[in-house]
């Protein structure tokens, strides 16, 4: 998504509020290209979303201060993430967990698999400029949370987009060593495999894009099935 | 007026203020004491820590002016915490208008903190606060510290153990969890502050 177009941000604004209207327990607004452009999110869109907006949501992007990051908490959004700036300067996120309080920093990880572990990716939403950070993430995790993460969403490269299933093992790895909330992104194509990532991984919560934009899985069925498969979930 | 939200610098002021406004209701958000004692109804707001955000009430000459409130006056998450006698958060001395400790959350299997996420109200007290929300409500929670279940408390939530959700002593509320952005289960919630 451009943020910076007007348009489009009349559509994040429509997007937004069909999602909290089908029962979206939370959004996330990713930016992907302002790191890699090295701009921050642009905060107007923030102020109007958390205007509409009755669930949390989260602003993902660029934020490389604790100055960025307090503009957009206090135009309206509950939390912001950090990816490629923390790998940077990895103190961002100590900066950030004693203003603001844990709870509302979330640190992403773009985890791709290597020949031995896995590793994280920096700048991933510019395949230009997108770089193995060097950094192992089972390593990565555990820093981010000595630093005062309150949650990790584990984006697993591999299964980004592919709809194939969020990746199981590396995703059960991670949980291993998590102590803050665990969130799952990457691979969700159908219903069963949300019921499979909270069963046999054990994560907190499960992230999906594409599928909910192209209208592939409707938010209200996935919530049925999942309660019926005996998964708590918000009606 | 209908409500004074107290300039507590945490960060979630922007979205209650949207919630109450969502709601047809006029908030200001202010730290000046004398138009906080003159609001029909006062809310404390608070994201951040309990240390910050005392400094900055002490800095107003709010924590002495709000023990003294006579309205209905409603703490929201850390706001709520600030009520009690003590923090465990930095050991930190707190308003004391309402007896007992706030607690560090232990992380469990499970259980990770801090507690992020959609929660159910378990039984509830009657309370004009939860008028038309039944046991069994979600309402979203972040926190990491939290209040034991009390006397004081008017509906419970479990994550780990049994956490206080809602309290309440007299025409002091708190709510553990964020109304403002619980869907329409905190727009009810915050509606009932407003008709009390």
């Amino acid at each position: 998504m451009r943020f910076r177009d007007h348009r489009v941000v009349g559509d994040i604004l429509e997007l937004a509020s069909r999602y909290r209207d089908e029962g979206a327990d939370e959004l996330v607004f990713y930016d992907i290209t302002a790191s890699p452009e090295g701009r921050s999110v642009d905060r107007d869109w923030v102020g109007r979303v958390a205007r509409v907006l009755d669930i949390p949501f989260c602003v993902a992007g660029g934020i490389r201060s604790v100055s960025e990051a307090e503009a957009v908490l206090n135009a309206g959004a509950e939390k912001i993430s950090v990816n490629s700036p923390a790998l940077a300067d990895p103190s961002l996120i100590d900066r950030l967990s004693r203003r603001f309080g844990s709870q509302c920093v979330v640190v992403g990880i773009d985890s791709g698999r290597a020949s031995e572990g896995y590793r994280a990716h920096q700048f991933t939403g510019d395949p230009g400029r997108a770089r193995e950070s060097g950094r192992d993430v089972l390593q990565w995790a555990r820093e981010v949370q000595e630093r005062g993460a309150g949650e990790i969403v584990l984006n697993c490269m591999g299964s980004d987009g592919v709809r194939r299933g969020y990746d199981i093992e590396q995703l059960r790895a991670v949980r291993a060593i998590c102590q803050v909330p665990l969130v799952a992104s990457g691979g969700a194509g159908e219903i069963g495999h949300f019921a499979a990532v909270f069963r046999e991984a054990g994560v907190d919560a499960a992230l999906a894009a594409s599928v909910f934009h192209s209208g592939a899985i409707a938010i209200p069925d996935l919530k049925r099935e999942l309660r019926f498969a005996g998964i708590e979930v918000r009606p | 007026m209908d409500a004074a939200i107290i300039d507590s610098g945490g960060a979630n002021l922007a979205s209650l203020q949207f919630a109450f406004e969502r709601l047809g209701a006029k908030t200001r958000v202010t730290a000046d004491a004398r138009e906080i004692a003159a609001a029909p109804r006062v809310v404390l707001p608070g994201v951040g820590s309990a240390a910050d955000a005392m400094e900055r009430l002490r800095r107003s000459a709010i924590d002495t002016l709000l023990p003294t409130l006579t309205q209905p006056v409603l703490g929201i998450c850390l706001g709520m915490q600030l009520l009690f006698e003590r923090s465990e958060e930095g050991s930190t001395p707190c308003l004391g208008i309402l007896p007992g400790q706030v607690r560090r959350l232990t992380a469990a299997a499970g259980r990770p903190v801090p507690h992020m996420g959609w929660n159910r109200l378990e039984d509830c007290k009657a309370d004009p606060l939860l008028a038309g929300l039944a046991p069994g409500t979600y309402f979203y929670f972040v926190h990491g510290y939290g209040v034991p279940v009390c006397e004081l408390t008017v509906a419970p939530v479990e994550y780990g153990g049994t956490l206080s959700a809602v309290v309440r002593q007299g025409n002091f509320w708190g709510v553990q969890f964020h109304p403002e952005r619980s869907a329409a289960s905190g727009a009810r919630l915050l509606g009932n502050f407003l008709s009390l």
